[in-house]
């Protein structure tokens, strides 16, 4: 409880995140430009689909992203919910789009691999609709905030679509052993280790500790930004109180 | 005392959670347990209804392509057998094969079975399996590819 408390308060979120924020870049870069060469450079062809095998250094880390940004945004909302600390429904808003930016981009690079591998762009197998799922579950918790005006009120309804929306997790993830489908069992997280040489699984787990670092890059960025805005609007209130609402209303 | 009231309206939010959180998880995880059996995408051939019970309906259907089954007939016309080690369809496509089809890969077919027990595709698709390896590595295991083939039905 305490450890929650510690961490929802916006002073030390404003410290900690200070000089957290350009690490978190500077290892974002690294991770994605060296990943990035490694994968698309120096990592070898598969036996069956020759390069194209190299869009899974996108399409993989982007969808690992997609339903992790939702695991944190799951958290956040319960902590927000249940605790009523406001950082925590900021986290939970501001990592939303990277979110539905993640699970669009899996979508379409899987769309093109689906195309060139399977030789359909899109089929109802159970990854693909549960992933398209998520993406409206995002669009969803976007627009609660976007359509509520009273932002307390938006940060309730907000949470508990999250949370109910974390079933979505385990079926994405289990969808291609409980169901029979077109995309392959896990090759990454298995219990007899990765199924794919060192020479393919280090540069992409380079890549998907890039988008992570991205991700955080970008999170810490946002919240900071609502934060200095929400400041910025109690501070002006006393003098111009309508455009302090304004600033508040549409940035917050 | 407002401490207190806070510290108690915090505790009924946390065990409201914690009693519809689980619930509702729960009944989603039985329906989709339940509907199991009726969201089937895809059918193995030991697993087919006959075709009476399908009635035309459009299926999929899929397993793994019999190594020198492929026959290739006038124009695009092409049939090929699918089995998944205990039945074996015979399948009829007019089209282009995918990329990635082949000889004791994994195949899954979208089309109607027919009444003598032929599988009229109107779509094909290729699956690939969960294993990635570059060309050399899959190269040095020819000779032992026959082998590594076997390996992987078995797992």
């Amino acid at each position: 409880m305490e450890f929650i408390s510690k961490l929802a308060n916006p002073e030390r979120f404003m410290r900690v995140s200070q000089w957290l924020l350009p690490i978190f870049a500077v290892l974002a870069f690294i991770c994605l430009i060296g990943g990035g060469i490694w994968a698309l450079g120096f990592s070898p062809a598969d036996f069956r689909q020759g390069d194209t095998v190299k869009i899974m250094y996108v399409h993989v880390p982007a969808a690992w992203m997609s339903m992790a940004t939702y695991a944190i945004m799951g958290v956040a909302s319960f902590v927000g919910f249940v605790w009523r600390h406001t950082l925590a429904d900021i986290a939970a808003r501001q990592a939303a789009p990277m979110g539905f930016a993640f699970t669009l981009l899996a979508l379409m690079t899987g769309s093109v691999w689906g195309q060139l591998t399977w030789g359909v762009w899109w089929d109802w197998d159970a990854r693909m609709t549960s992933m398209l799922v998520l993406l409206f579950i995002y669009a969803g918790y976007m627009v609660i905030w976007q359509v509520i005006e009273n932002e307390t009120q938006a940060a309730r309804l907000a949470a508990i679509l999250c949370m109910v929306g974390v079933i979505n997790l385990p079926i994405i993830k289990f969808s291609v052993d409980f169901w029979e489908s077109l995309h392959q069992e896990a090759s990454i997280i298995r219990a007899d280790g990765p199924s794919m040489p060192a020479s393919m699984y280090l540069p992409l787990l380079a890549m998907a500790l890039g988008y992570t670092f991205l991700f955080s890059t970008y999170l810490l960025m946002r919240m900071r930004t609502v934060i200095l805005m929400k400041r910025r609007g109690s501070k002006t209130k006393g003098r111009a109180p309508s455009i302090a609402k304004t600033v508040a209303g549409e940035t917050v | 005392m407002a401490a207190k009231r806070g510290f108690r309206k915090r505790q009924r939010r946390l065990i409201m959670l914690g009693l519809v959180l689980p619930a509702l998880f729960a009944a989603v995880g039985l329906t989709l347990y339940g509907l199991r059996s009726s969201t089937v995408y895809f059918y193995a051939p030991s697993d087919l209804p006959n075709a009476q019970e399908l009635a035309e309906r459009t299926i999929r259907l899929g397993g793994m392509v019999v190594k020198d089954s492929v026959v290739q007939g006038e124009g695009t016309l092409v049939s090929f057998l699918v089995t998944d080690f205990e039945e074996t369809v015979l399948v009829t496509f007019d089209g282009l094969l995918p990329g990635l089809f082949a000889d004791e890969e994994g195949v899954v077919a979208q089309g109607k079975l027919l009444a003598d027990g032929t599988f009229k595709a109107e779509r094909v698709l290729a699956k690939h399996d969960e294993k990635y390896m570059p060309p050399e590595v899959a190269e040095s295991l020819k000779g032992d590819y026959g082998e590594y083939q076997r390996q992987r039905k078995e797992d």
